[in-house]
């Protein structure tokens, strides 16, 4: 009888055993509130279906998102589970410990690097850069590009004078330097009685803006990080004489096609500026392009979309995006990883990109249907094609402050010469890996 | 026959306690008494302040936890102090200073001045004009910010009224000529109502017979002025510029709002270069290096005005 009490006791504590490890648990998910945020958290319902767990969502606006999760990763904070983080941030996150390493996971559950599109695996995932260790799932794969007002380019008296002042065709420009012809055309044009200007570029200075854009202009030039062959071997590559062309050219941008006032514009304000019929062009990250798309007074057949023109010395776009990773202070490390499982899904990952996500599963994006599914896919694949990424060392920050600042006095409040710009970046990056160690 | 407070304070004391107090002498109860606080102080303001002066020493960084942390010397003091950009920041700060307590001293006076006559709506146009302190300094620089665009913003369509200038020919916020401009005039709208209460109490504390006095010797109100009243307000108006001076010296929130410290680094204050150092690009022992130097040069600014300001009081 004892035996049997001992036994029907021991089932009793298994079966509550077993039920409270099924308990549902809270997840948060971090990351920027933007559009795509708000179609996750519509995503995640089917998980929270599935899972019985409950997802909490913190969205932080865009120009405060580092600055406010870079401090919750350094401070140790459990406000997030997972992270959907930005590219830049892999190399500091991976060092210090802050993300869970993923690839005994991904072994497990059978999750193929292979499948993803290979820029955003190496861009979003992968720490130190090309070498087999993944931090981060690719979740959200984003470019800079343009979208330009269709419905202006194809008047005839506007194409007829353009032909005539430039010798070729007012379209989608074949490079930056037909870019800013095309710009410079449009500036303080007056179209239906209103004064239009050419184009909305990237200037911001707090967070990460202007070097998001001046980016674009600087590797089709030439600039390179460092030497190819050589790590941390920047001078020479930094401040080489194309360089000082492409930063010259985006500054010729600002100075002659911008609006009046933009001197401090990202992403939102480039948004408002071509919604509200300002500028025949704008500079911004893919992720806007279905909302450009839906607009009532420039969407439809009124936009059109490109990828970053080449320049003189090669065709690169700067790379956006993000991976999502396990915050590795989460104590809520399986469910957060059941996310990911989730998430990974090629199934989610369709559904994803049908509701304003934009999916770097390749069975999504090499989909034979998917260039023609909406107007701008094919300029998101082409775009996709030419990536190149800001630095994504744990001195992040460092770098790229430092190039916000260079840049922009420079550009915007004109500065000394564009040399000077870029070999004062230069010194400043010597001195960051000086201090790493790693000069 | 009724007991002093002492005694009745002694008799309401429970028996217990006073006998475990008995024997501590009024110098022991006193530090007794105190020493909550000094621990506090020692806690919340003395230890990070050794602790600051340390760390400007090394070169510590918050963000890399279990990185060596490697004892410097100097070089952490020396790079700030040969850096071009820290002396841009210093000398933007001082013009902003320097602008800000010149306009806010003038048009705060002026203002005190006149609404110290009594006037129909005195008090109504006291309280319109103390509107704006009682904002949020971010929110000032929000709507500033829209203020100051040259298509949509007001500001350049008030100057366009009274100049016939173009709206869109110029930018405050983005011009490096105009910014620093901007960020003065935005701050003096928000802080002249400050002065303008310090110097209206000082203006109703001087006596009405001094005026009296000085109208019987057939004094003008020009002399009146300079011998009254600006010496009578003078101590009032020192202590405004003092309490402006520091509120300044540390000005964050609204110029960051304004203009990110932009463009270029043109209106990048000590606080807001301080606070990307510290928090940002996450150089803890550069930020505190920079911190013990802005430290030391308010104090010891502070330190000469408050000598001045009692020279002052005392005449």
């Amino acid at each position: 009888m004892k035996l049997k009490n001992l036994i029907a006791l021991t089932a009793i504590a298994l079966t509550g055993a077993s039920s409270s490890a099924a308990v549902a648990e809270d997840l948060t998910l971090c990351w920027a509130s933007w559009d795509p945020a708000n179609a996750l958290v519509e995503l995640s319902k089917d998980y929270e279906s599935k899972s019985g767990n409950t997802m909490h969502f913190e969205f932080v606006p865009w120009p405060n998102f580092a600055d406010r999760m870079l401090n919750e990763l350094n401070s140790g904070g459990k406000l997030c589970d997972l992270l959907i983080g930005d590219s830049q941030w892999i190399g500091g996150a991976a060092e210090n410990g802050q993300y869970i390493k993923l690839n005994d996971f991904f072994k497990k559950e059978g999750i193929s690097m292979d499948d993803f599109i290979p820029a955003t695996v190496v861009g979003y995932a992968e720490w130190p850069k090309n070498t087999p260790n993944y931090w981060a799932l690719p979740a959200y794969a984003d470019v800079v590009g343009w979208t330009y007002r269709k419905d202006w380019f194809s008047r005839p008296e506007l194409q007829k004078e353009f032909k005539t002042k430039h010798g070729y065709a007012l379209g989608v420009p074949s490079n930056l330097a037909q870019l800013k012809d095309i710009a410079q055309f449009f500036q303080n044009r007056k179209i239906d009685g209103k004064t239009v200007y050419g184009a909305a570029i990237y200037t911001e200075r707090g967070s990460e803006g202007i070097t998001m854009g001046v980016t674009n202009a600087l590797y089709n030039y030439g600039f390179e990080y460092e030497n190819p062959k050589k790590p941390y071997d920047m001078p020479g590559f930094v401040n080489s004489a194309k360089a000082v062309k492409g930063l010259e050219f985006y500054k010729e941008l600002y100075d002659t096609s911008t609006p009046p006032g933009s001197s401090d514009w990202y992403m939102s304000e480039d948004i408002d500026a071509y919604k509200s019929g300002q500028v025949a062009l704008q500079m911004n990250f893919a992720f806007v392009w279905p909302g450009m798309n839906a607009d009532p007074n420039v969407g439809g057949d009124r936009t059109g979309y490109f990828a970053n023109p080449p320049g003189p010395g090669g065709h690169f776009a700067q790379l956006g995006g993000q991976g999502i990773s396990v915050v590795a202070n989460t104590e809520h490390k399986d469910a957060a990883l059941a996310y990911i499982k989730w998430f990974a899904q090629p199934e989610i990952q369709k559904r994803w990109t049908a509701m304003g996500g934009a999916s770097a599963l390749r069975a999504v994006v090499e989909d034979p249907a998917f260039p023609t599914k909406q107007p701008y896919n094919q300029a998101f694949l082409d775009s996709m094609a030419i990536v190149k990424d800001f630095w994504a060392e744990p001195s992040y920050a460092d770098l790229l402050l430092a190039m916000q600042d260079r840049v922009h006095k420079y550009v915007i409040a004109g500065q000394g010469t564009a040399q000077e710009a870029l070999d004062g970046l230069l010194k400043d990056w010597i001195e960051t890996f000086e201090d790493e160690g790693k000069l | 026959m009724s007991s002093t407070p002492m005694e009745r304070a002694a008799k309401a004391t429970p028996r217990l306690l006073a006998k475990r107090i008995s024997g501590i002498s009024d110098r022991g109860i006193a530090w007794l008494f105190v020493s909550p606080t000094i621990f506090l102080l020692l806690a919340i303001n003395i230890f990070p302040l050794i602790w600051t002066i340390y760390l400007s020493f090394t070169n510590y960084r918050a963000n890399r936890i279990g990185r060596e942390v490697k004892f410097i010397g100097l070089r952490n003091y020396e790079r700030i102090l040969s850096d071009p950009d820290i002396w841009q920041t210093m000398q933007a700060t001082a013009h902003f200073l320097l602008g800000t307590l010149f306009f806010q001293v003038l048009i705060g006076f002026s203002l005190a001045w006149l609404i110290n006559r009594k006037f129909k709506g005195n008090d109504l146009w006291t309280t319109i004009i103390v509107l704006p302190m009682m904002l949020s300094p971010a929110v000032v620089g929000n709507f500033w910010k829209f203020l100051y665009q040259p298509q949509t913003g007001l500001f350049n369509y008030v100057v366009t009224f009274f100049t016939g200038v173009d709206p869109s020919s110029y930018t405050m916020i983005g011009d490096v000529a105009l910014a620093p401009w901007a960020i003065i005039i935005v701050d003096t709208w928000m802080w002249t109502p400050f002065v303008m209460l310090i110097c209206l109490a000082g203006l109703r504390s001087i006596p009405d017979y001094l005026y009296e006095a000085a109208s019987v010797d057939r004094a003008s109100k020009w002399r009146q002025f300079w011998t009254i009243t600006i010496p009578m307000v003078l101590p009032f108006l020192m202590l405004a510029v003092l309490f402006r001076g520091i509120e300044n010296f540390k000005m964050f929130d609204l110029v960051v709002q304004l203009t990110g410290g932009g463009p270029g680094s043109i209106t990048e204050l000590t606080s807001i270069n301080l606070k990307r150092e510290a928090f940002e690009k996450w150089r803890t022992g550069y930020a505190s290096a920079y911190a013990v130097i802005l430290f030391v040069t308010v104090f010891g600014l502070a330190s000469i005005y408050v000598k001045a300001l009692n020279k002052v009081k005392e005449r």
